[in-house]
């Protein structure tokens, strides 16, 4: 596996796109969507791993084109939303369409294969969509929502390496080309 | 602008996608006393506008209401105060006639009262220049049947009696003048007197003995012994009292504001008043009994040399209206001689 780091126009054209067999995104989404819907019922071990987000992120770097990005992080969080019992419908979508947006446009530029580059990116994204939420979150619906905690840094590692183990298990759905 | 839209389609479907969400969370969420977030940020944002919209037209509509539109209004200004100063007269004409309507009001009911005694409303047009007498006069005279010696009365009470008359106007003599008599009787008592002036405002009752105990309140009425007043009209009442030799000095409150006359009735005949409709119509009291005919006043007024001569031969010897009167007595004394005639 060849690890190379690009950066501008010309080097978009040099990474390479990996394209999935029809249905693949649909039917990951979906489970990441039931699959956290389960655990929740499972007390808080839900929250260490937020696998629609992971999903938004993996699909959005492996696909390298922000608008199926942004679509993908859009319909995901508003699927969470729906799901959710008491949050508006919007506000995981507005933090999944811009993570997917960014995922998508980073992975455009650097060659995310690697497990520490994808720990790095599910690192910060997860803090970029815990930005998203809490400002949403203080501005439209008046909730004193946390930027950053110690609570949430230990979630975003837990992710961050979670992410690592279940990218590299999504990497054998890719079809070869 | 299209191109910089299609040069940066992913930015802009992500300012699309973002927009579009948070318009979708606006609609669901409520704040502010219940109400939709999306309500609210489209109030906020349109309010001020409509406010600006607003004071801008009414600023505009001030100057042109407050400027351009008062180019007449001096003009105006000095029409609408003629208008007033006509309204404020036409409105003092209207209170003046509604007193006066007022005053004929109580007058045409007394006379309803007592149709069956001839009499006259009258206006009062003038007094007397002369402070030391007490008379006034009226707009109607001889042309409308007035005669001297005939009474005029307010519904009220008595005022006096016409000692002057000329074919539009007569002369009254206040009961209150020094020249004045009027028979008069206590209501309880029955005592008789005579009411006179004595160059006060109000008059005194007179030839009432020490003897008789008065006091202040007591009603006063006519007694008919005078030949001029009907029997039984209300005098007025009894202010005080003082000892006297040989009579007692007794001061009255006439019943009649006889300083604030305006209408008064005369009547044409020496009739007793009956009142038909009220009996207590004008605050007449009316159907007393008979006064005694030797009655110390009767006799004083008599010894005195005041009997009219054509009412000396009756039973009851009457009081004559004044020393002049019975020192130049008339035709019209002698007809009052003649109580329950009336007037042709």
């Amino acid at each position: 596996m060849a690890y190379t780091f690009n950066s501008g126009m010309q080097a978009e054209s040099n990474i390479e796109v990996h394209k999935y067999y029809g249905g693949v995104v649909i039917v990951v989404a979906l489970l990441a969507i039931i699959i956290q819907a389960f655990l929740h019922r499972y007390g808080r071990w839900s929250e260490f791993a937020d696998l629609p987000l992971l999903v938004t992120i993996y699909f959005g770097v492996s696909k390298r084109n922000p608008v199926s990005g942004m679509l993908l992080g859009a319909c995901i969080g508003i699927a969470q939303d729906a799901l959710s019992h008491d949050n508006p419908i919007g506000l995981y979508g507005i933090a999944k369409t811009i993570v997917g947006f960014i995922a998508s446009s980073v992975g455009a530029r650097i060659d995310t294969e690697h497990p520490l580059s994808r720990f790095a990116l599910v690192f910060v994204l997860f803090h970029v969509h815990q930005a998203v939420l809490a400002f949403t979150e203080r501005v439209l619906l008046d909730r004193p929502t946390p930027f950053f905690t110690v609570h949430l840094l230990i979630v975003s590692l837990v992710s961050a390496t979670v992410a690592v183990i279940l990218f590299s298990l999504l990497d054998r759905l890719r079809r070869q080309s | 602008m299209p191109e910089i839209l299609t040069r940066h389609r992913p930015l802009t479907l992500l300012a699309t996608l973002v927009v579009a969400q948070i318009l979708l969370l606006a609609f669901q969420i409520k704040r502010h006393n219940n109400v939709r977030l999306i309500r609210y940020w489209v109030s906020e944002v349109v309010t001020p506008g409509e406010k600006g919209a607003s004071s801008t037209f009414s600023g505009i509509g001030g100057i042109w209401s407050g400027y351009v539109a008062l180019r007449g209004t001096h003009a105006e200004n000095l029409r609408l105060q003629q208008q007033v100063g006509q309204l404020e007269l036409r409105n003092q004409e209207l209170e003046n006639q509604a007193a006066e309507a007022k005053r004929l009001s109580v007058l045409l009911d007394f006379r309803d009262a007592h149709r069956e005694a001839p009499m006259l409303a009258a206006q009062v047009i003038g007094g007397s220049a002369d402070i030391s007498t007490h008379t006034l006069f009226i707009n109607k005279g001889e042309r409308s049947g007035i005669r001297r010696n005939d009474a005029v009365i307010t519904p009220a009470g008595i005022v006096g009696k016409i000692v002057e008359v000329t074919p539009s106007t007569a002369q009254i003599l206040l009961v209150n003048d020094r020249d004045s008599g009027v028979g008069a009787l206590f209501a309880d008592t029955r005592t008789q007197g005579i009411l006179k002036g004595d160059g006060d405002p109000e008059p005194v009752m007179s030839y009432v003995t020490n003897d008789e105990k008065v006091h202040p309140g007591e009603v006063i009425l006519t007694s008919g012994e005078d030949r001029i007043f009907p029997k039984g009209l209300l005098v007025g009442t009894v202010a005080g009292s003082k000892p006297g030799y040989p009579f007692q000095t007794i001061y009255v409150n006439t019943a009649a504001r006889l300083d604030r006359l305006e209408d008064v009735i005369v009547l044409l005949s020496q009739e007793e008043l009956h009142p038909q409709a009220d009996e207590t119509a004008g605050n007449v009291v009316v159907g007393l009994p008979p006064v005694p005919a030797t009655h110390p006043a009767a006799e004083a007024a008599s010894s005195a040399g005041k009997l009219s001569p054509s009412a000396a031969p009756s039973a009851a010897p009457s009081v004559a209206p004044n020393s002049s009167a019975a020192a130049k007595p008339d035709s019209h004394a002698t007809k009052s001689a003649q109580p329950s005639t009336g007037r042709p």
